[in-house]
């Protein structure tokens, strides 16, 4: 065992700022994110990779925040739930679409699949069935059975592309 | 859905909690930081069972960072031990074991440290020595006479062997021509939220209140703190605005929080202890039930049943928790929607050298469900009687409601023959009899499950006078308050915490249908345990009856108050007052009015103008009893378990793999009737929920031991919940009959699906392979073992 | 569930990796940590350093060197998903990447850190296997090679040298009339396998076959090849029962893993069904893409 704490400085570029922070390097990005930036969207569930409720997007794609060491992630923008939400009590697309159609009951795991959603739709904008519930497939919801959640994807997959229709195109 | 004469019940609103949660604005108890916080991390026994001979703590006291390190001997002697139900004092349950530890994962000692990571790093090196002692772990091995004794004070490992008769039955099996037996095991499983238990606590020596915020769904909590503190439970004050990540039963966290609340009292800062996922398996309220059901039922030839003996032994872990009480709520619906005229019920806890239980969703019903829905389905096999029709002859009428069962409970209404048939109007039975027989000339396995089940709702407590003696509870009750302020907004408080259930969109939805105002008007705050009302949290399917009643009841108590002093104000008498959206008329003089703001403002500044007696402002509250609650048992065993029974009807088509043993659902059909469905969003998430819940439990899920008594597994790597992947499309099919005993007619639905899905899995595979010649009765029905099973039989049968 | 305390080193080059590695015999590499991360958290492993290898630029890239297309170890799993190379000329990779976890540890998770952690259930040292692949390393400022069935000895065991460091690995490309076929049994769709079967053919002008590769995974220490089926399948029509046959025969000592998940009849049973369901599918797949080709 290493005799007391060794911190390493790093840098983090989470949601569009830059953090200059002091962490032990055994610090997770997760534990990083909530603790020293108090950023609490981002949730643990298991600690060890499967639950997904601490998903974060990385350069745009959803990862663990749970599997990265913080000073991994030096030089690799993040970006998480308070990140993608527009403003105080405004909600993006997909969070309203997850609101109407109720796609959560507890919350718990909740900014995590929208953030997995985020990166779906990002790089899908007309997704089927399937590829949502591939695409969230590594985000556990114990409450929901995840019917909702899925219709809130899709939802939310329609209006963002109708919101991109040319006026006299929407319904 | 009937939302013809509501105005906002049963219509589809929006759920108001899910705006803070989309946004990651939750608060869940991990995001409670109170400055300077210390933080718990939990050191376990490695063995099944093991005498402590020592704990040596010195080289983790001398660590940086570290304050503290406790064990079992400190906290007893500080403590009183913890609250268990059953009336067996020689089974004592602390937080921390004492000299004795009797299950791998059990808590031996805590320590307290700057930081978590700091906290692990210093329960490394905690010396404790072990003598390992013998152990049991299987519930049959445990009650046999010579079995090693987990309690050796306590004399046996029964906790709990109770055997009741209601009616005839040994006349009715002698009357009967056929007879028959089933085994079914259902596997220790459970709810596994994906939030896992925490605490924090906090104590203020100069106001004497411990501050507790928890992830926390139990009953009495704060009182039962505060008894094992030896505190008043005035000095406890229990924050009820935590959001709770998930908890369907298990969050009890008793023993976490006298362990954190000691502490905090001891060291003079706030303790949070949140458990890790390995923590949370192997030794928080983790686990749910196991049990063996044996079952002999005597029928006719026609298929009617006419008599049950159930013989039901739980294995219940190491200590009890609320544990064996899960034996006791199904004898409120111990033969399911069926007329069965006499029941014999014996239900056996026994103690073991595993984890200890908690309550599951449903409180022991799903079990006790797919043990009838087994045995239906034997009884349609042995008469060559098709399931579905097995279970219309069997099935309860519309108008034999109020029906009083064998075991004394009355159910409140119920249709079941019409959901039934709406389920299969949708596309015939006979078309998916096609369908599966189709798969089956293709040379698959493919088989159709049914389970028709009941959700008992309305949580009462009868369970606990029923198994314990001394125990003479009658009432669990639920409250709510409602206050009008000086700018007419209302604001209506609940008194617990919620996990998810949409509470505070009930709460607002019930008083606006009332009051007819808008409910999103309405805010709903939690209060806490030292500004609260009586109220027995989300339990038993409970909060729409039981939270939406003392809304309802407050509601009515407030416009009351409103439409009399309306009256008063007005001039005229009470009975030609009219309150419509607020404001109230004289009926006679539709004109002369005085307005909501009026009327408020009446209240709150001109008490000249207030009728006599009347105190001023607009403040009102209800504490509403448990409809069909207040009575004790009978000395035999008959009791209202809870007032409202609401009806599931589950069809499904499955096909396996008869190489690979893998199932796939294909299609997936429920009818559900919960009475007046409140907000239809909601109960349509937990019925799914519940469904996926179901198909983990029959499945995939258990928590599996090695012979050496080592929980094996421990992690999401190994106890395998579904994801999306594996949770089909459902179709749901709704019915209302309202329950003549709530105030709109609803019934619960928070355990709804999961009480009936895995009596249909387990039917439907057993319908697959009923060709082979084979069956199966335990769960989990897992891969392996399936595909196992097919293989021996296809090559008996040479194929 | 913290790692036990650990220094990081960010490295610039493989070399400066080696040497970490010669002067500390419990530093362990780092890639996209998948694996090991949930290893450390639980302190199954206790590396005293982390040496991250993730932005040694020169590690991560997918290029064809002519016969071979040759992937760079630190290559994410989900650039390997999406790339048009593989796709073409290595379509049992491309087949088996998508049964990798979740499209979330895909994005982390790299080539070489899922074929050096040996897992015997994981997917991508069973398609290594099965293709004959060749994994190079450095060690002690050289590159040296070594094909992949010499480079798994047991689970979680591989003959890597301990201060050496995985830098690519070349998979032979296939010409003609190829098909391929991975098919894999698990609890759900995102976990290890119990069983996992890989199969690479090539079909000659007249439909029979020319070449083939069959690879089971998940079942022992590591994956195998199914060889004397190989030998007996090549020049015959793939019909089912030869195939059928010839798996079975193969599979006549195969001595399979028992645990909580699959006993060790299960997977015996069901390697040989999905090896040959595996060879029948690649061979109607190859003439699928010949189809495609006209």
């Amino acid at each position: 065992m290493l005799s007391g704490v060794n911190y390493m400085r790093i840098k983090l570029m989470v949601n569009g700022a830059e953090h200059a922070l002091e962490v032990e390097p055994r610090t997770t990005l997760l534990d990083c994110l909530r603790d020293h930036l108090d950023l609490k969207g981002a949730h643990a569930g298991c600690e060890h990779g499967v639950c997904g409720a601490c998903t974060v997007l990385c350069d745009g794609v959803a990862v663990r925040s749970c599997l990265m060491f913080a000073p991994q992630a030096e030089g690799t923008p993040i970006t998480t739930i308070e990140g993608v939400t527009p403003g105080p009590g405004e909600l993006s697309p997909l969070q309203d679409a997850f609101c109407e159609t109720h796609g959560m009951q507890c919350g718990y795991c909740t900014p995590a699949m929208i953030l997995a959603a985020h990166a779906l739709l990002a790089g899908n904008p007309n997704p089927t069935r399937d590829d949502i519930v591939e695409a969230i497939s590594g985000n556990l919801c114990r409450c929901t059975g995840y019917a909702q959640i899925v219709e809130a994807i899709a939802l939310a997959a329609d209006r963002i592309r109708g919101a991109n229709r040319p006026p006299e195109l929407r319904k | 859905m009937s939302a013809g004469h509501y105005r906002f019940v049963s219509t589809d609103r929006r759920v108001r909690e899910d705006r803070r949660f989309v946004a990651g604005k939750g608060r869940f108890v991990a995001d409670i930081d109170l400055p300077n916080i210390k933080h718990v991390a939990l050191v376990t026994c490695p063995h099944a069972a093991a005498r402590i001979i020592s704990i040596d703590k010195r080289a983790a006291l001398a660590m940086p960072g570290v304050h503290y390190v406790l064990d079992g001997r400190e906290l007893a002697a500080a403590t009183q031990q913890l609250v268990t139900g059953l009336d067996t004092p020689n089974v004592p349950r602390r937080p921390l074991a004492v000299d004795t530890a009797r299950y791998s994962g059990e808590w031996v000692a805590a320590v307290v440290a700057d930081t978590r990571a700091l906290a692990e790093d210093a329960a490394e090196e905690i010396n404790i020595r072990y003598e390992p002692l013998p152990f049991v772990l299987d519930a049959e091995q445990a009650i046999k006479p010579g079995a090693v004794l987990v309690h050796s004070a306590h004399g046996s490992n029964v906790l709990l062997d109770r055997t009741f008769v209601w009616g005839r039955v040994e006349d009715d099996f002698a009357a009967s021509p056929r007879h028959l037996s089933v085994r079914v095991k259902w596997a220790r499983s459970s709810t596994v939220p994906i939030e896992t238990f925490g605490v924090v606590a906090s104590w203020d020596p100069w106001r004497d209140v411990l501050d507790v915020y928890a992830s926390i769904q139990m009953p009495k909590y704060p009182d039962q703190i505060a008894m094992a503190l030896h505190l008043p439970a005035s000095a406890v004050r229990v924050h009820y605005d935590v959001d709770v990540g998930g908890s369907y039963g298990v969050k009890r966290g008793i023993k976490h929080s006298v362990l954190v609340a000691y502490l905090a009292r001891r060291l003079g800062f706030p303790v949070r202890l949140v458990e890790d996922r390995l923590e949370n398996m192997r030794g928080g309220d983790a686990h749910g039930p196991e049990r063996l059901f044996d079952v002999d039922v005597a029928f006719d030839d026609d298929g009617i049943v006419r008599s049950m003996k159930m013989r039901a032994l739980e294995n219940i872990g190491a200590y009890a928790g609320r544990s064996p009480f899960q034996l006791g709520k199904p004898v409120g619906a111990i033969v399911g929607p069926y007329k069965i005229k006499s029941v014999q019920y014996r239900a056996i806890a026994a103690v073991t050298n595993k984890t200890p239980q908690d309550a599951v969703r449903g409180f022991g019903q799903a079990p006790t469900n797919l043990a009838l829905e087994r045995m239906m389905d034997e009884v349609g096999n042995a008469l060559g009687l098709d399931p579905l029709e097995l279970r219309r002859r069997n099935m309860i009428r519309k108008e034999d409601f109020p029906y009083t069962i064998p075991s004394g409970t009355t159910y409140d209404s119920g249709d079941y023959h019409t959901v039934v048939d709406k389920v299969v109007a949708r596309t015939s039975y006979n078309e998916i009899k096609a369908e599966r027989d189709r798969l089956r000339g293709e040379g698959k396995l493919a088989g159709i499950g049914i389970a028709a089940c009941l959700e008992p709702s309305g949580g009462n407590a009868s369970f606990e006078p029923l198994l314990n003696p001394k125990n003479a509870t009658t009432t669990w009750m639920d409250s709510c308050r409602i206050d009008v302020d000086l700018t007419a907004a209302i604001t209506a408080t609940m008194h617990t915490s919620s996990a998810g259930q949409g509470h505070e969109t009930l709460v607002a939805t019930v008083i606006g249908e009332v009051l007819e105002r808008d409910p999103d008007s309405i805010r709903v705050v939690r209060a806490n345990s030292l500004n609260s009302l009586p109220s027995n949290s989300p339990v038993g399917s409970r909060m729409a009856i039981m939270l939406g009643g003392a809304a309802f009841h407050a509601a009515h108590k407030l416009k009351a108050k409103l439409t009399a002093i309306g009256a008063h104000d007005l001039g005229i008498p009470a009975e030609r007052a009219i309150y419509e959206q607020g404001n109230v008329h004289d009926c006679a003089a539709p004109d002369k009015r005085r307005t909501w703001e009026e009327l408020v403002a009446i209240a709150h500044r001109n008490f000249h103008r207030l009728p006599e007696g009347f105190e001023p402002g607009l403040a009102v509250a209800h504490v509403y009893q448990v409809p069909t609650g207040g009575t004790l048992p009978t000395a035999d065993g008959r009791v209202q378990m809870y007032p409202c029974f609401s009806f599931e009807f589950h069809l499904l088509l499955l096909s396996i793999d008869p190489d690979l043993g893998t199932p796939r659902i294909l299609r997936y059909r429920l009818g559900h009737d919960c009475g007046t469905v409140i907000n239809p969003k909601i109960v349509r998430g937990m019925t799914m929920g519940g469904i996926a819940h179901g198909i983990g439990a029959a499945l995939y899920e258990e928590f599996a031991y090695n012979e050496d008594g080592q929980l094996i597994t421990q992690t999401f790597m190994d106890y395998l919940l579904p994801s999306s992947q594996e949770v089909p499309a459902v179709e749901i099919i709704h019915h209302e009959t309202p329950s003549p005993h709530t105030v709109l007619g609803q019934k619960g639905s928070g355990e709804s699906g999961y009480l009936g899905a895995p009596a249909a899995i387990a039917n439907a595979i057993n319908d697959a392979i009923s060709p082979l010649g084979i069956s199966i009765n335990t769960l989990p029905l897992n891969v392996s073992k399936l595909g196992d099973l097919i293989a021996e039989a296809r090559t008996r049968k040479g194929i | 569930m913290k790692a036990a305390p650990f220094a990081y080193s960010r490295v610039a080059n493989v070399d400066e990796a080696c040497a970490m590695l010669a002067s500390d015999d419990s530093a362990r590499v780092i890639a996209g940590g998948q694996t090991l991360v949930p290893m450390m958290v639980m302190r199954l492993v206790r590396p005293t350093r982390l040496i991250d290898i993730n932005r040694i630029v020169e590690l991560s890239y997918i290029r064809s060197d002519g016969d071979t297309i040759s992937i760079g170890a630190t290559t994410r799993q989900c650039l390997v998903e999406r790339d048009a190379l593989i796709a073409a000329d290595i379509p049992l990779l491309a087949r088996a990447i998508s049964f990798v976890g979740h499209a979330a540890t895909r994005a982390r998770g790299t080539i070489g850190g899922s074929l050096a952690n040996a897992d015997p259930a994981a997917e991508l040292p069973l398609i290594a296997i099965t293709l004959e692949a060749t994994l190079a390393y450095r060690v002690e400022g050289r590159t040296e090679k070594m094909a992949a069935r010499d480079f798994y000895i047991g689970p979680m065991t591989t003959s890597l040298p301990s201060d050496a460091v995985l830098t690519s690995v070349q998979f032979p490309k296939w010409l003609g009339k190829v098909g391929v076929s991975f098919c894999e049994v698990n609890a759900r769709r995102s976990d290890f396998a119990f069983v996992a079967a890989a199969v690479q053919v090539e079909l000659g002008d007249d439909g029979r076959c020319d070449r083939i590769a069959i690879g089971i995974g998940a079942a022992t220490d590591f994956p195998i090849r199914l060889a004397s089926a190989e030998q007996q399948l090549k020049g015959s029509a793939l019909d089912a029962v030869t195939v059928k046959g010839a798996v079975l025969e193969a599979l006549a000592d195969f001595a399979p893993l028992s645990d909580l998940h699959a006993s060790a009849e299960y997977r015996r049973r069901v390697a040989a069904a999905l090896a040959t369901r595996a060879v029948v599918d690649a061979r109607s797949h190859a003439l699928g893409r010949q189809l495609h080709a006209h």
